[in-house]
């Protein structure tokens, strides 16, 4: 879907981005995290046809973004930090403009902004102005704007910034929905939306790509180890010590720690250098225990991030 | 061409839902009215032709001035807004937003323009001027008023402000209008040069007279086109920054 080859961006003499090279598979949810001035928003322009890299190569759906960007506007969907749009448009009129300037026919662009509307719970202010509109109103206008022209990719430049607590779940909600049915790029620097929107993460700072993966993957890269949060109820007569000894014995297993103890529930963290939550399973459970809990990455995103951070300025 | 045609409409309707707009032609048309009162009838014995041209003569300055004002607010305003980005990343050639804007800025201040109509009607009815004579008058406003607005959409090509654009725009517009005197006090080939760029006398007075040269229409029209091309060149540039 996307393909980036060394690409760096200066503004004058100072460098805001790269060198970045990375490819990413059409479908899903990738989030972009930084710190300000990482060049989240740069790396976004870029990949929205907005900004012309200073060197390497864009390819999106196959397309070269500097040699046809048109081709390219046409399959991309983008929602820059502040929406754009017109405060002496209604909503209505607004999204039927957008439609019709991203290349839908005057006779299907009626019904998609119903649609849209209706996607995004824009329906009820379809007749208001947008300079009279609250700010989450006017995200889900710029989010609506995005997506009206069906794109195969979707750009979100901090898509959840400067919204209430209730406002960053309905949006988040939204943007859930939206990965079924586009790729979608979103930026932000609040961990915990990057954490729960997106399954692949690209960490930058400075311009530069820190960090890319699953937020497992990262944590895995990072220390070299898996941390795994085991759940077990153990078997008649077994010892908590005898479960932990059990478990330290087993092939691939570092570490072993008790976490909780709940009378004969037991919750231990595993390090491995691999993801052995396959082998760990049938391991206790022929020998007898249940297994209740086996997930991966006690490591949080946010940890991971401070982590890495700090790898780079040492 | 679909972007042109949909940015055109969405200009027009913007003018004729803002005030400035109004505001604008209300003003053009107050003041032309007047200046027709006073500097074109004035308390002088004058024969038609002659109320004609100092008709279109004060009608010249007005149009170049609403033209400016109509003008600069063009793509500095996209740009303050943050509504600038929608058009960049839409498919949209730059030359189809500057034309959209150019074109529907054109046909307003076109509309303005021909509001005035009833003043040379006025002069038909009771002088001796032809129809002909007060079209090409008005061929020549609108040329004027083209060429202007290029000029206009150039200067806010190159800025977000409205301030520094209108600074550019009158600028550029004046020195061209400063043209024609220099060329009075200059020796040639210097002078022909002048006064072959000037964006008024020369290439104006023609049209002031109800003569029609194609020597001037070519003039207004190359420089509409050359501004014109500028500015979408500016925009092409503004993404490589």
């Amino acid at each position: 879907m996307i393909q980036l080859t060394e690409v760096r961006k200066y503004f004058g003499e100072k460098r805001a981005l790269g060198p970045v090279s990375f490819e990413i598979s059409p479908g899903g949810a990738v989030g972009f995290l930084g710190l300000n001035g990482a060049g989240k928003t740069t790396l976004l322009r870029i990949l929205a046809t907005d900004l012309r890299s200073s060197t390497g190569e864009v390819e999106i759906a196959g397309i070269n973004a500097a040699a046809n960007p048109h081709e390219v506007r046409k399959r991309i969907g983008y929602l820059p930090e502040t929406p754009p749009l017109y405060r002496d448009m209604a909503v209505g009129e607004y999204l039927k403009f957008v439609g019709q300037i991203k290349g839908l026919s005057p006779d299907s662009v009626d019904n998609r902004v119903r649609e849209v509307e209706e996607y995004t719970q824009l329906t009820p202010v379809h007749h208001e102005f947008t300079q009279n509109l609250s700010h989450g109103y006017r995200q889900r206008v710029g989010i609506a704007q995005a997506i009206i022209h069906k794109p195969e990719l979707l750009i979100l430049d901090e898509p959840t910034k400067g919204l209430d607590p209730v406002q960053v779940v309905e949006l988040r909600g939204l943007i859930m929905r939206l990965k079924k049915e586009h790729t979608i790029l979103v930026s932000s620097h609040v961990l915990t939306e990057i954490s729960q929107t997106c399954d692949r993460v690209f960490v930058l700072n400075q311009g530069e790509l820190i960090a890319s993966g699953s937020e497992d993957e990262i944590s895995a890269n990072l220390s070299g180890t898996y941390r795994i949060m085991l759940g077990a109820r153990m078997a008649p007569d077994t010892r908590a010590d005898d479960l932990i000894h059990f478990v330290r014995g087993l092939p691939d297993i570092t570490s072993v720690e008790m976490v909780q103890q709940d009378d004969r529930s037991l919750t231990l963290s595993v390090e491995s250098p691999t993801d052995c939550r396959g082998s760990l399973n049938r391991s206790l459970v022929s020998s007898g225990h249940d297994v209740v809990r086996l997930e991966l990455g006690s490591n949080e995103l946010e940890s991971l991030f401070v982590e890495l951070l700090g790898q780079k300025v040492n | 061409m679909n972007g042109l045609r949909v940015i055109f409409q969405r200009e027009i309707n913007a003018y004729l839902r803002s005030s400035v707009g109004y505001i604008l032609a209300a003003t053009v048309l107050m003041l032309d009215g007047l200046l027709f009162y006073t500097q074109a009838l004035g308390p002088e014995a004058r024969v038609s032709g002659q109320v004609l041209a100092i008709f279109f003569y004060t009608t010249s300055g007005l149009t170049v001035i609403a033209s400016l004002v109509l003008s600069v607010r063009l793509i500095a305003e996209e740009r303050q807004m943050g509504t600038q980005v929608l058009l960049n990343t839409s498919p949209v050639r730059d030359w189809e937003i500057v034309l959209g804007k150019f074109l529907a800025a054109l046909v307003f201040i076109t509309g303005i323009t021909f509001s005035t109509l009833y003043m040379p009607l006025m002069i038909v009815v009771n002088g001796k001027v032809s129809i002909a004579q007060i079209l090409v008058g008005y061929s020549g406003l609108v040329l004027l008023g083209a060429a202007v607005l290029a000029i206009g959409v150039f200067a806010t090509s190159l800025t977000r402000s409205q301030l520094v654009a209108t600074a550019v725009g009158a600028g550029i517009t004046a020195v061209m209008f400063l043209f024609w005197p220099l060329s009075t006090v200059v020796d040639p080939p210097m002078s022909r040069v002048l006064s072959a760029l000037a964006l008024h006398g020369r290439h104006f007075s023609g049209f002031q007279q109800g003569l029609l040269h194609t020597r001037d229409v070519f003039y207004y029209l190359a420089v509409t086109y050359f501004f014109l091309l500028l500015a979408t060149k500016v925009l092409e540039a503004k993404r490589w920054e």
